[in-house]
């Protein structure tokens, strides 16, 4: 019983020691941060074109007088509920840029939504009954729609209904070609999806343009990479041609370590005493550390 | 409790100690790992028995590679895979001591040594376009050269043997023409190129062979027209098709071309449709195939022919062999119910035979399909044979003196796909016995073992010591063990045989050339495509057997009808097959199993319709509750679309198919076509096992990774770059790498490299992606790792938030919310090429991973993935060091210790597959190509348990002086204290 107690008490010792040296060093980074420590390494910030979302409760189509200048697209949504056939939705506005090296992109992407007429108020009902698909669809080239394709994206109707109908458009574009609509509920969607009706059948609409980006390379000075390449290939590279001492004679080392321990508690036998009710509470404490500093070992 | 607690402190400490990589000692090679060699299907043999030294013959395959095999016992002197472009057209000896090989479409010219398989030399040969190819080696008596004569790419080379220069050369590319034969008649100077100009008109050309001078050409017209090949009735008489197929055309070429036709049904009475002359090197006599029967011509007098024989079952034969002054002998084998009858003739005399032998074969190996003889001299001077014969499943055997002295199971060669299979459960009260028997075996193992370890072992103790390890009968026993490293792969080969290796040794279980996958009349072109786990019994593991399903395709299109054949995992029977009535064009292993645990398949076909397999009411019924929840895309290639599909309906054509289902189209992602081109794609492997959705980072901070079965990497590049590396400039060259949810369509992240190229090899797992490239700027090849973090789960942090219950962590996730996620990404150099990439698997997924790569020299490297860690910084801080980040170099490392396949070389590696142990630590990687190669590997040590030299004898005599000497110094103090008492 006694050789119990000196053994949890030198576990504790040991447990203590290491978890006190692995608090001692988290703890002088233990302050919030950001993702922005991220940022550092992970590259810049993607590069969105932001538009506000524009509310469009009219019916009104843009004019195609607007069309007076040539820097101006106009591109169509068209919407299917189920497996209906696709009819004509909505308007995208943007300006089209031509840059010095010939590139075109589009920026200021305007958005007029059509709202819902009684019929397609009637269908849209029907879908979300019976849980079924709303699906959109753009031309994949802005300038000579339909492009090669049109480019289609659906999402459950009954994920789109809060207030009013909330819709989200991400158009990842390519010059003047859409490669994706990525269109759904702003926010989340959660499952299993129940059976809501808006309040206000008007659409909140939200679109963002998004263009690629370019794929980060650490910052890294030539002669730092040299240097640190180098130490590091070297510590890889040369390894003791032996097991490790300790891979080899950790059975000898352990009973040895024991015995040290075992004469040195014993040593102390007066001391221990007293300090034997507190021991066990704190092992407790310092166990529910160790696993923790394992799992960070991973 | 303490010792527990010591027992953790313990093996933190030993992890703290330890190296990232893990490397072998040399005695420990071949104790987990097995290797086996292979050359695929033999296409040209070259026999080659000199009269001092070891017997060998030289054998060019269809993987491309050129080998020279023992013919005592079918082992490998040497080999040599060429690239997988670089294919073996021709091959001969020349000069007695080199192999000569024309490779690359008639390229290429190359020779070999035989007795070392150096290469001596190489010759470029030029050409102007694609033709027929021939090589043929001349032996001038009078010189010491050999001249070797190439027919390729519309020109006729003479090149010398010694040191391959190009002697001379002749463009014959004229307008239409085809040459269809280039050839040389014994003894004489001249070489002959003949051929057909537009369908109707024969050409033949005479050269001088010494100088190249062309001495005669001349042209006739044939009103028949011509068809297929030609071939050698006898010296000087050709015999082709005419247009029609129905008479035989003589040629007399050598001064005057004359035809001469013959009816075919006049000499063959009732053959109903002659498909083609079959390419004979033998004079005098042709052969014939018809749609059932191979039937032999004989030239007679002036232009006549007679059947000499005529062979409706499987038969195959061999070119003449001259083996003695003047005589000319081949041989033929035919199948005569389960044994085959090899024969061996003089080409003269049909009637009597030089060789008669039938041997009993193996069913599985399918019908002969080539034969090569040689002959050799027996001890009493007469003349043997022995025969090299291909089998229907591309395996390769020697028949010598009525006995099959090797086979070489060169199917394995060419492995289209593998699974894994459990093996039986082990029956209870056969075990206990035997270790019983065996303890003093047991006993004085770990005794030698313990001299070992102590170094007081002799040599003759460690020899005996590497073979106990070696031989272990516990690694190759059929049964289950514990750890989980001992299983059945089963692989499909090219040949459509189906191969259970064990794990242990690999050797073959069990084989089975599948009956669906032979050519028959309703399956012309077969082809197996894939091997999916179709029953794994858990419940019944003890009375029920796994078993696996087969997918292949009739012909080569995609709209051939699929065929479906079940495969009993453990005996190899085909249990059942069944002939599709539609085509395959994708197969969707469902996450559902019926009430015998088969798993349920949806096939979907070429006109989009979805399958459900097997067709029972029950799998229907699992089916329907799932029917929303089911979505997948496809890739279509030439358009460069990707879509999203679901399923809509029943199918509305058949009244009578409850399980055919229509399907809709839910998005699209288009790519412009003048921009970006899809080169590579991958997805997550679905049986992986993620542990923990959290990851803690330095600060205590934990963020959560964001996992998703439905991740999709794509990667486009420019049109322009679709090429080999080299052939763009970095500014017109960019890769595009995309992350797709294929349940939504959405792009969830979306980088581009400039200036980059591919080939791209990548490889999903968990929350990340590592693909591999070219840099076109910095002239090197380069990796990139994407990780992928969810945000929506980031304010999960609070202790009282998840004691209180307020969080989010147990709401289902669905696809339609709009995704919160942040995405660090990082690209290092890499030395080598990429020929595929792999990353390891185990059992719980708490291992750390390793990315398994196939480099270009065929080997495995293993790279752990911590050095693709984006958040690898110059200089890491005390947290983030200890959380175990690298310092960030530019390039990753490539540790010479770390390749899994130490000196081995997996020549042509295609693939590597990984297979989790039931141990944790552990994984098992199969790699493949033209060989195999196995082996266990533990990406952070075996943490889990104890070496396998581990030694248990010095543990035992630890503990016992342990406790001597507890007692000696129990007995001690007891002592000192009574001396004390007494004081």
């Amino acid at each position: 019983m006694a050789r119990n107690r000196e053994i949890s008490f030198l576990g504790f010792c040991f447990v203590l020691c290491f978890s006190l040296f692995l608090l001692s060093s988290a703890f002088q980074s233990d302050e919030l941060q950001d993702d922005e420590e991220f940022g550092l390494e992970g590259g810049r910030a993607p590069h969105i074109d932001y538009v506000n979302p524009i509310r469009s409760p009219s019916i009104r189509k843009r004019s195609s007088s607007d069309q007076d200048s040539d820097s101006k697209v106009q591109f169509q949504l068209e919407h299917a509920f189920g497996s209906s056939d696709f009819s004509p939705a909505g308007t995208f506005t943007a300006r089209l840029k031509t840059w010095s090296h010939g590139g075109q992109t589009l920026t200021k992407l305007r958005f007029s939504r059509n709202g819902f007429s009684e019929t397609e108020n009637e269908e849209f009902k029907k879908l979300l009954e019976s849980d079924d698909f709303y699906m959109i669809r753009v031309p994949s080239n802005v300038l000579s729609p339909p492009g090669r394709d049109y480019i289609i994206s659906s999402v459950k109707a009954r994920c789109l209904p809060r207030e009013t109908l909330d819709e989200h458009f991400v158009i990842h574009m390519e010059g003047v070609n859409i490669l994706a609509v990525n269109y759904g509920s702003p926010g989340a969607c959660q499952y299993p999806r129940p059976l809501k009706l808006p309040a206000k059948w008007s659409f909140n609409s939200h679109t963002v343009l998004k263009n690629s980006e370019q794929a980060p390379r650490a910052p890294l000075p030539a002669f730092v990479e040299e240097t640190l390449a180098g130490e590091n290939v070297e510590g890889e590279g040369i390894k003791p041609p032996e097991k490790s001492f300790w891979a080899k004679y950790w059975m000898y080392l352990i009973p040895l370590g024991l015995i040290v321990m075992n004469a040195i508690t014993q040593a102390m036998s007066l001391p221990e005493e007293p300090a034997g009710g507190q021991a066990s509470s704190q092992t407790q404490t310092a166990q529910q550390r160790a696993p923790s500093s394992a799992v960070r070992r991973r | 409790m303490a010792m527990v607690l010591r027992l953790s402190l313990f093996l933190t400490v030993l992890l703290l100690s330890l190296n990232p990589s893990s490397a072998l000692y040399d005695d420990q090679v071949g104790l987990m790992d097995w290797h086996q060699q292979y050359i695929g299907k033999a296409k040209h043999v070259v026999f080659h028995t000199q009269k001092a030294g070891r017997k060998r013959v030289v054998v060019s395959t269809e993987e491309n590679v050129i080998a020279s095999l023992d013919l005592r016992r079918g082992d490998i002197f040497w080999r040599h895979a060429l690239g997988a472009t670089d294919t073996v057209d021709e091959m001969d000896i020349a000069l007695g001591k080199y192999v000569i090989t024309l490779s690359s479409g008639g390229t290429i010219l190359r020779a070999w040594n035989l007795p070392d398989g150096q290469m001596v030399w190489e010759s470029l040969l030029q050409g102007s376009k694609p033709s027929k190819k021939f090589l043929s080696v001349m032996n001038f008596k009078m010189d010491k050269d050999n001249i070797i004569f190439v027919f390729g790419g519309g020109c006729l080379h003479a090149v010398s043997s010694i040191d391959g220069e190009v002697l001379w050369r002749k463009e014959l590319t004229t307008e239409s023409l085809q040459i269809q034969q280039v050839f040389q008649p014994v003894d004489s100077d001249i070489i002959y190129a003949v051929g057909f100009v537009g369908s109707s008109q024969f050409q033949t050309y005479q050269f001088n062979a010494k100088t190249g001078e062309l001495l005669k050409q001349s042209v006739a017209a044939f009103h028949g027209g011509f068809s297929g090949e030609i071939s050698f009735a006898s010296d000087d008489i050709l015999v082709a098709l005419d247009a029609t197929g129905s008479h035989l055309v003589l040629i007399l070429y050598q001064d005057e071309i004359s035809f001469h036709q013959t009816y075919i049904s006049d000499l063959v009475p009732d053959s109903s449709g002659v498909e083609r002359i079959l390419p004979t090197k033998l004079t005098g006599i042709f052969a014939l195939k018809t749609d059932s029967s191979v039937v032999f011509l004989r030239l007679i007098g002036e232009y006549k022919l007679e059947v000499v024989e005529k062979i409706n079952s499987a038969a195959a034969f061999s070119d003449a062999l001259s083996f003695s002054e003047g005589q000319k002998a081949f041989g033929l084998v035919q199948h005569v119910g389960s044994r085959i009858q090899l024969v061996v003739k003089l080409d003269n005399d049909w009637n009597s035979n030089l060789l008669e032998e039938s041997v009993e074969i193996d069913p599985q190996k399918g019908l002969v399909q080539k034969i090569f003889i040689n002959n050799y001299m027996r001890t009493d001077k007469s003349y043997g044979f022995r025969a090299l014969i291909v089998m229907e499943d591309h395996s390769l055997m020697l028949l010598q003196q009525g006995v099959i002295v090797w086979t070489r199971e060169d199917g394995l060669a060419s492995i289209i796909d593998v699974t894994t299979a459990e093996l039986p459960v082990e029956k209870e009260g056969v075990s206990v016995s035997k270790v019983e028997h065996n303890l003093f075996e047991w006993l004085k193992g770990h005794i030698l073992k313990l001299k070992g370890t102590l170094m007081l072992a002799s040599p003759d103790d460690i020899a005996a010591i590497q073979a106990m390890r070696l031989k272990s009968s516990e690694k190759s026993k059929m049964t289950r063990d514990h750890n989980g490293f001992r299983k059945l792969l089963i692989v499909l080969s090219g040949a459509g045989k189906l191969f259970a290796l064990h794990t242990g040794d690999g050797r073959v279980v069990w084989s089975l050339l599948l009956p669906s996958l032979r050519r028959s009349g309703s399956c012309q072109f077969p082809t197996g495509s894939n091997i999916y786990q179709w029953q794994v019994p858990h419940h019944h593991a003890l009375d029920e057997n796994p078993s696996i399903l087969v997918v292949s395709r009739c012909g080569l299109g995609s709209d051939a009808l699929g065929v479906l054949s079940f495969v009993d995992s453990y005996t190899g029977k085909e249990l059942s097959s069944l002939s599709l009535a539609h085509s395959i064009a994708q197969v969707i292993p469902l996450p559902l199993t019926d009430s015998t645990e088969q798993r349920l398949h949806l096939l979907i076909d070429a006109s989009g319709r979805a399958h459900l397999y097997p067709k029972t009411s029950e799998a229907f019924k699992i089916f329907q509750s799932e029917f929303p929840n089911i979505y997948w895309y496809s890739i279509d290639a030439e358009k460069e679309i990707i879509r999203g599909h679901a399923l809509h309906s029943n199918c509305g054509l058949e009244e009578t198919d409850e399980y055919c289902f229509n399907t809709r189209e839910l998005w699209s992602i288009v790519f412009p076509s003048e921009s970006e081109k899809i080169i590579s794609t991958a997805t997550r492997k679905l049986n992986e096992v993620v542990h923990t959705q959290a990851k803690v980072i330095a600060d205590q901070d934990v963020t959560f990774k964001y996992i998703s079965r439905n991740l999709l990497f794509v990667a486009t590049v420019a049109p322009k770059g679709d090429c080999p590396i080299g052939s763009v400039t970095p500014e017109e060259s960019w890769l595009v790498v995309y992350l797709i949810d294929t349940v939504t369509g959405r792009i969830l992240h979306r980088m581009t490299h400039l200036g980059s190229q591919g080939p791209v090899h990548a490889v999903i797992s968990e929350n990340w992606v590592v693909y591999h490239y070219f840099n076109l700027r910095a002239h090197k090849y380069e990796m990139s790792v994407i990780e992928i973090y969810d945000q929506s789960r980031a304010d999960n942090k609070d202790v009282w938030k998840l004691l209180l219950g307020k969080h989010n962590l147990t709401t289902p996730v669905s696809s339609y919310s709009r995704p919160e996620v942040v995405m660090k990404s990082q690209s290092y150099f890499f030395t080598h090429s990429v020929k595929t990439m792999s990353v390891t698997s185990t059992a719980k997924g708490i291992t750390s991973k390793q990315l398994l790569i196939g480099t270009i020299g065929d080997q495995v490297l293993a790279l752990d993935k911590r050095y693709l860690d984006p958040r690898r910084s110059i200089n890491p801080t005390q947290a983030e060091k200890e959380e175990g980040i690298i310092p960030l170099t530019d390039s990753l490392p490539i540790i010479p210790q770390s390749y899994v396949t130490h000196s081995l070389q997996v020549e042509g590696l295609r693939g590597i597959l990984t297979v989790p142990t039931k141990l944790e630590s552990t994984t098992l990687v199969f790699a493949y190509g033209v060989d195999l190669f196995l082996t266990r590997i533990a990406p952070s040590r075996t943490y889990d348990s104890l070496t396998e030299d581990f030694s248990y004898a010095l543990l035992l005599i630890t503990i016992v002086a342990l406790i001597a000497a507890i007692f000696v110094t129990w007995v001690l103090s007891e002592k000192k204290e009574l001396r004390e008492k007494w004081r």
